[in-house]
């Protein structure tokens, strides 16, 4: 695996990661796809979900929400609203999140009020994915 | 002539008021660093944002999605972006005039125009004409992406839902942090010309695999788009703001500078004036007792 890709993840509040890696696994809109070097140019939307990287031997994850990725010359960028690493991760925020949106669904799908059910199903997303990077994290 | 006191009750009003305007200046300086910095980190989200959005329009026909749709444009609805709070020179006055300007041209062509301010100031300076759709405040300080949001979320359905044919915004670009101008800029329907024009990078343009198919990526990007839009016109507000404020801040110390000046001289000469007559008296009462 002489040839690796050149990862960058930007939010809106700058660029969060930029190095070379040698694969990506990124939550696609059509489900987890991975990226390695020499990838045909490519464009996908990007769900809230998780997103690792490897180099070498070394696994890193990070939480993504809602974006889309580009892939062109062994370079990989990727263009998110959010992203955290495993350790700026408030894991009791998380689960309080989680809780709260898990309430909030259940009310919606009780009221069949749809606005506020995508609204609670994506928070409940981003809560499930925080926690999951918060997981990979701990040396289990 | 003022007395003495009136003139030195004066001096210690001013030099107050000096102190406060310094104070000002000191903070509109150090936010303008923050809200610069806010700028420079969105700058290559917005900058690989708008190429990919630029390969993308070009690989696919427009006009097949509701937000890119040209219609007869009977309603205009305009974003008119301003602070929340003054003492910032004629910043928003400048943007509230240029959408002022705006409105009767628009309303001269027999256009209806509703509003959608962003902006204490902008509020309250349309709140008697009535056209004021939605009002968001207290915004400028801590805005993130998702206010943003919110309120392209607003615009976009209140155009899809025909209310409104075609939106602009007004808000204040940020140049340097000398020069801050008013600016108008066309918002929906979103024109693929401009966005193509933006992205400038054509290096595989439609070589791409698309997942899922270039309409429904588009489907995702537009709203997207929408929302670096509107978060752009944000921040460079939120900079032209502080800029404006540190140099109208900068300018009134001076301005107290000089009003120090001039009284301390008006009351030297008043005290001066009070020395001589005193003098005199005791004088021309001595030469009275020879």
């Amino acid at each position: 695996m002489a040839e690796k890709l050149k990862l960058e993840v930007v939010t809106p509040k700058g660029a969060v990661v930029s190095k070379e890696v040698d694969i990506v696994t990124a939550p696609g809109y059509g489900g987890e796809f991975g990226v390695l070097a020499n990838h045909a140019p490519f464009l996908s939307t990007i769900k809230t979900g998780l997103l690792t990287y490897k180099t070498g031997a070394q696994e890193e994850t990070l939480m993504v929400s809602g974006g889309f990725c580009e892939v062109s010359n062994n370079k990989l960028t990727f263009l998110v609203e959010s992203a955290e690493r495993g350790a700026d991760i408030d894991v009791e925020r998380a689960m309080r999140a989680k809780e709260r949106a898990e309430k909030r669904l259940a009310e919606a799908q009780a009221q069949k009020e749809k606005f506020d059910r995508t609204r609670a199903e994506a928070a409940l997303q981003r809560a499930l994915s925080r926690l999951k990077v918060a997981e990979r994290r701990k040396p289990s | 002539m003022p007395s003495l006191k009136d003139v030195k009750t004066k001096i210690g009003g001013v030099k107050k008021t000096a102190q406060i305007t310094k104070a000002m200046n000191m903070v509109a300086a150090a936010k303008l660093r923050g809200a610069q910095q806010k700028m420079e980190d969105f700058r290559s989200y917005a900058e690989k944002f708008n190429a990919a959005m630029g390969n993308l329009s070009s690989a696919m026909d427009s006009g097949a999605f509701p937000l890119m749709e040209k219609r007869e444009v009977k309603t205009v609805e305009i974003l008119v972006v301003t602070s929340d709070r003054g003492l910032c020179g004629s910043f928003n006055a400048h943007i509230l005039k240029m959408t002022d300007k705006l409105i009767a041209k628009l309303e001269g062509e027999g256009k209806k125009v509703s509003l959608v301010c962003v902006g204490k100031k902008g509020i309250s300076y349309f709140r008697k004409t009535g056209k004021v759709r939605q009002r968001y405040a207290d915004l400028m300080g801590t805005f993130q992406m998702f206010n943003a949001r919110t309120i392209a979320q607003d615009i976009a359905g209140n155009f899809l839902s025909g209310e409104s044919d075609e939106v602009r915004i007004v808000y204040g670009k940020f140049k340097s942090v000398a020069v801050q101008r008013p600016a108008e800029q066309m918002f929906l329907p979103i024109q693929p010309d401009a966005v193509a024009a933006t992205g400038a990078t054509s290096s595989a343009a439609g070589a791409y695999l698309y997942e899922p198919s270039t309409e429904e990526i588009m489907e995702v990007l537009l709203p997207l788009y929408m929302n670096v839009m509107v978060y752009h016109a944000m921040l460079e507000v939120s900079a032209s703001e502080h800029a404006a404020r540190m140099s109208a801040m900068d300018n009134a110390t001076n301005a107290c500078k000089d009003i120090i000046h001039s009284l301390t001289l008006i009351y030297n000469k008043a005290r001066q004036a009070g020395i001589t007559a005193e003098l005199m008296d005791i004088v021309g009462g001595a030469e009275a007792l020879k």
